[in-house]
């Protein structure tokens, strides 16, 4: 059974369609790439996904449970909010890290927060706490940036501060990770050390959304490809055949205008 | 005769004190209630609040003191204010709040709106509440954008301090004054400038101090 299934998702703004009718669904431990021109709606839907907007149609599923349906009542779609949110992560294209705190503590923030929920956590304070450092060593360890844990954002290059959101994005073990053009704000020269990341987590098995225009990245570390335009999905399936062998005529168009930048 | 005077006006340097003090007290916390009303979805809220710092923007202080203060007795038929010093210094304290906070809400607005979207949505989705998203995200940041606005604000609010003479509260400018009518002299009134610039010069350090403390971060 697919981990994630997102059935006719429906946005508008205004008087403006963003998405329509967008329907896929995502196994477990496969990486999703959406890729798409400027204002298609690649964002809204990982915006929606991560319920920082609420779809105006269709329903969302994690795992068999549904996160999200339209046609439930409001109230009932606002219940439980913050813990529906906890199955994604969100990787932000201009990273979103908090100023006043250092690495790791922007890694380890959620957690600790989210621990003083835990019924035993006056009695283990300290553990509890210890434990959640550890974590978030390891997490910034892997992530390279192990002499990088005292240091504020301000005082890291921006592919520094993107590998740190990816870390505080996974501490909270999310089902599954998406990522918002995750290295459209870096200088060219940055978005190597970003994707490298984000490889390695694919290598890993990660169940990974990626909203991305390195389309040669996604060609090769996705599992399955969405190409999106106004607000609907023109075409999705495997990256290379997408990619390499376009069917319909608006995809062919886009990877034309991207193969001449 | 110096030191008598002087300490004529550290008496007068004391209501000065508490005027300012209780000001800030009231004025801070209500000053944010009023931001956050002025960005509230609820739309009548918001409106109510535009009008109300309109008026209290848009008329003296002197003449928001003198309404306080007489105000009651006039139209309502009695005097809600103790006619001592405590009764003139609580309702310049009363006035002075309701000033200063809408001034306070104006640049507190500015600073919650100052912090990025992306940051409230960055503790969304890692599953903060709305709480936690105050405390623990925006609220330093902001504070760390209205701290050069509202130590301009401060700064005028103890000089501000001088006007609750009109209602006869013994405050430090008062002080002074008082010797001109009393003895004829008239050095002690510009003497009460030396008090005032010791007063906004420990400010003055307490806020450069507290914008090195938040150097730390952008």
């Amino acid at each position: 059974m697919a981990i994630l299934e997102v059935n006719n998702i429906g946005k508008q703004f205004e008087s403006t369609k963003v998405l329509d009718d967008v329907s896929f669904s995502l196994e477990e431990g496969n990486a999703l790439a959406i890729i798409g021109s400027s204002g298609s709606g690649k964002t809204t839907l990982l915006r929606c996904l991560n319920f920082l907007e609420t779809p105006d149609r269709g329903s969302i599923i994690v795992k068999g449970e549904t996160l999200f349906d339209a046609s439930m009542p409001v109230k009932e779609q606002g219940k439980d909010l913050r813990t529906k949110r906890l199955h994604f992560g969100m990787v932000f294209q201009s990273f979103n890290l908090f100023p006043q705190y250092t690495a790791l503590e922007n890694v380890t923030l959620s957690e600790k927060l989210l621990a003083k929920e835990k019924p035993d956590f006056k009695q283990n304070k300290k553990e509890i706490y210890t434990q959640i450092e550890k974590h978030g060593v390891e997490l910034l360890d892997q992530m390279g940036l192990a002499d990088r844990m005292t240091h504020y954002p301000h005082q890291l290059s921006g592919g520094q501060q993107q590998r740190v959101a990816i870390a505080r994005a996974l501490a909270l073990k999310p089902d599954i990770l998406c990522f918002d053009e995750p290295t459209s704000a870096l200088d060219p020269e940055l978005t190597g050390e970003v994707l490298k990341v984000i490889r390695g987590l694919a290598d890993q098995k990660t169940t990974m959304i990626i909203v991305t225009h390195e389309m040669a990245f996604a060609r090769d570390v996705s599992d399955q490809l969405i190409f999106m335009d106004d607000g609907v999905i023109v075409e999705q399936g495997d990256p290379r055949q997408v990619i390499d062998h376009p069917r319909e005529e608006r995809t062919k168009q886009f990877l034309t205008r991207y193969a001449q930048g | 005769m110096f030191w008598s005077v002087t300490q004529s006006l550290l008496g007068g340097l004391l209501t000065t004190f508490q005027i300012f003090i209780f000001t800030l007290l009231f004025a801070l916390p209500l000053g944010l209630v009023l931001a956050f009303g002025s960005i509230s979805k609820f739309r009548p809220l918001r409106y109510l609040i535009q009008v109300l710092v309109w008026i209290i923007r848009g008329t003296p202080l002197m003449l928001q003191l003198i309404i306080i203060f007489y105000g009651p007795g006039l139209w309502l038929g009695h005097n809600i204010w103790s006619g001592n010093e405590a009764g003139r210094i609580t309702a310049t304290v009363v006035a002075f709040s309701i000033n200063y906070a809408c001034y306070f809400s104006v640049i507190f607005r500015g600073g919650i709106e100052g912090v990025p979207a992306g940051q409230r949505e960055a503790g969304q989705v890692l599953g903060m509440t709305k709480t936690q998203i105050f405390f623990r995200i925006t609220l330093l940041q902001m504070v760390k954008r209205v701290v050069p606005p509202m130590s301009n604000e401060i700064i005028t609010l103890v000089k501000d301090t001088s006007l609750a003479r009109i209602i006869a509260a013994y405050e430090l400018t008062f002080a002074g004054y008082s010797f001109m009518k009393s003895n004829g002299l008239t050095w002690p009134l510009f003497y009460t400038g030396v008090f005032y610039l010791i007063f906004v010069g420990i400010l003055t350090l307490l806020f450069n101090y507290i914008e090195r403390r938040l150097d730390y971060f952008r």
